[in-house]
């Protein structure tokens, strides 16, 4: 954990010190502590400090929906975005870049869509009361996949120039990050939040019944888990951007090296989730610049080959102790 | 503790399983589900866990409807082990084990020596403590039932409640589990409640049986007066011969040969 933490550090610290203007580290650290007034300091905190704190906090709060969501639906392929949340989001978001709304409006539209996917989920999904996995997972697959085509429907009806946009933010893209606290808060007041029930996530890991016979309140922590790992996607998307991956794989990665008590494995996907999101958009805008590539291609670049060499490492190490 | 089931009806969509049960069970007693498959013995046994609603009548424990319990507090009274284990993501035998704990710990609290302890002391009791950092995924079938009782006996509830413990046991282990869960009630302290499909060792091990019959009715009394020979052909829907062997009752089957009044009848007295 305390490794996760200064990982962390050096990773913000570096996306702060590297680009097409390098500055260096102990000016980067002069420049935070507010003592020193170059172009560098400028660079550093009006640019590129909203924007590594943003993609921090989107990679947390992506890495800890999917660790939840992995859980509520006990199914370790599920991600943040299985329950149509980011499909919300995009639809929205997608519909105020055609309409030409300026940033702010399509963060607030993004957002919006994706309440409004979450509550189609969960409405439909709790119908008549029995809130199966099963009927959970179908709802918003199907949810996720009418949004698509409604995404799909509107790139292929918006003009040339908005497409660029459109793409980019599909696929992720950090570049308009203006103000990174509300994921920020959002990251860690929704860890704090969820931070005390993680014993009884445990429990539920291993079955509802087995849970309930255990003493966990099974309904309300479900219905807590799904509001949880909604709200911290629809905050991710709307800062970021559709960022795939890690959402997947940071809490796998994650189990992989501390095993699966979620006490340690929240707060550490967070950190990880965000290390990752930082690197990755520190390449993404240093690879090739000064051109931007999209954050999202970088994620699955990075994340691919991490996790096949983790899974064949423990595959080997397992069959050895066999 | 005190058990009480009143006029409780258990059904499965508009099948009635059992119809207006009435039972009462104390610390220091056990009793035996015995059924066909499909009888309702399980749904039975959840029911009596609280893990299902209840239709019609009521269970109390000390004549506290059960779903006017804390869950919690419900948790440190009963316990319940499922008859199949679900592992979507791996852990230790050890941390199954700890598993059991829960109900006994507030939510800020992690688990202490103690509690490893006690952990380390059930997985004992099972045979299992060299196996404590396995991997449940690297169980098997036994190993794994083995383990889920052991995770029960660190919750240490008043009342056991199992279904089919014995399913993927060997024999040596059986008997061992039944030997440990007998223990307890005879401290006077717990009570048992268990599924079983062994018409013989519920007759060794438990006081009280209770048969569920495929049409809803149910039999319960003293494991000696219900295991006749006639009521459990009548529940198998399937002729058994009662071997004597000294104050011992045996209970086979007979086989098709002997059902069609084979010669071999006779060899078997």
């Amino acid at each position: 954990m305390s490794i996760l933490l200064a990982a962390s550090v050096a990773s913000i610290l570096l996306a702060l010190a590297v680009g097409s203007f390098r500055v260096p580290i102990p000016d980067v650290i002069a420049a935070i502590a507010g003592d020193a007034h170059t172009m560098g300091a400028d660079v550093v905190m009006k640019l590129r400090l909203p924007r590594a704190l943003g993609t921090f906090a989107c990679g947390g709060l992506l890495a800890l929906a999917g660790a939840l969501m992995q859980v509520l639906l006990r199914n370790p392929l599920a991600d943040p975005h299985v329950l149509g949340v980011s499909g919300g989001a995009s639809v929205g978001a997608l519909l105020s870049l055609l309409l030409g709304a300026s940033i702010t409006a399509m963060n607030a539209a993004a957002f919006c869509g994706a309440l409004l996917a979450m509550l189609l989920v969960f409405g439909l999904a709790h119908g008549d009361g029995g809130w199966t996995r099963a009927r959970l997972l179908l709802t918003g697959v199907i949810i996720a996949a009418g949004c698509a085509a409604i995404a799909t429907l509107i790139l292929s009806i918006a003009p040339e120039q908005a497409l660029r946009g459109m793409l980019f933010w599909l696929m992720g893209d950090a570049a308009h990050i203006s103000n990174p606290w509300p994921a920020l808060l959002l990251l860690i007041f929704g860890l704090l939040l969820i931070w005390p029930f993680a014993r009884e996530l445990n429990l539920l890991s291993r079955g509802d019944q087995f849970a309930q016979a255990l003493g966990v309140r099974v309904q309300s922590v479900r219905i807590l888990v799904y509001c949880a790992g909604a709200l911290f996607t629809a905050g991710a998307v709307t800062t970021a951007g559709s960022v795939g991956f890690v959402g997947l794989v940071v809490p796998h990665l994650v189990r992989l090296t501390t095993g699966n008590d979620q006490r340690v494995l929240l707060p550490a996907a967070a950190l990880a989730g965000g290390c990752l999101l930082t690197l990755a958009d520190t390449l993404a805008r240093t690879m090739v610049a000064p051109h931007q590539l999209p954050v999202g291609v970088l994620t699955a670049l990075i994340g691919v080959p991490l996790f096949l060499y983790l899974l064949t490492r423990k595959t080997a190490a397992t069959r050895d102790m066999g | 503790m005190r058990l009480t089931v009143r006029d409780l009806d258990v059904s499965i969509g508009e099948r009635v399983l059992c119809r207006s049960l009435n039972l009462g069970l104390q610390n220091g007693e056990s009793l035996a589900i015995l059924g066909r498959n499909g009888a309702g013995k399980s749904t039975l046994l959840t029911t009596l866990a609280g893990l299902r609603p209840i239709q019609r009548g009521s269970i109390d424990i000390d004549e506290v409807p059960l779903a006017e319990i804390q869950p919690k507090l419900l948790a440190q009274l009963r316990g319940y082990c499922p008859q199949q284990q679900q592992d979507a993501f791996s852990a230790t035998v050890l941390e199954i084990a700890l598993v059991g704990r829960h109900p006994h710990l507030g939510r800020w609290a992690w688990e202490s020596m103690r509690d490893v302890e006690l952990a380390c002391d059930a997985l004992d009791q099972v045979g299992m403590r060299s196996m404590a950092n396995r991997d449940v995924h690297t169980l098997s079938g036994g190993e794994r039932q083995r383990l889920a009782l052991a995770a029960l006996l660190v919750q240490a509830p008043t009342l056991y409640l199992l279904d089919e413990p014995l399913a993927h046991l060997d024999l040596n282990h059986a008997i061992a589990v039944l030997d440990i869960f007998s223990r307890h009630v005879a401290s006077g302290q717990q009570a048992l409640v268990a599924v079983l499909h062994d018409p013989n060792l519920a007759r060794r091990y438990f006081q009280r049986t209770l048969l569920l019959f495929d049409d809803g009715s149910w039999i319960e009394g003293n494991s000696a007066e219900v295991l006749t020979q006639d009521n459990l052909t009548r529940l198998y829907a399937h002729p058994l011969h009662c071997l004597q062997d000294g104050a011992q009752q045996w209970f086979v089957p007979q086989t098709d040969s002997q059902v069609a009044g084979d010669i071999q009848q006779s060899g078997v007295k």
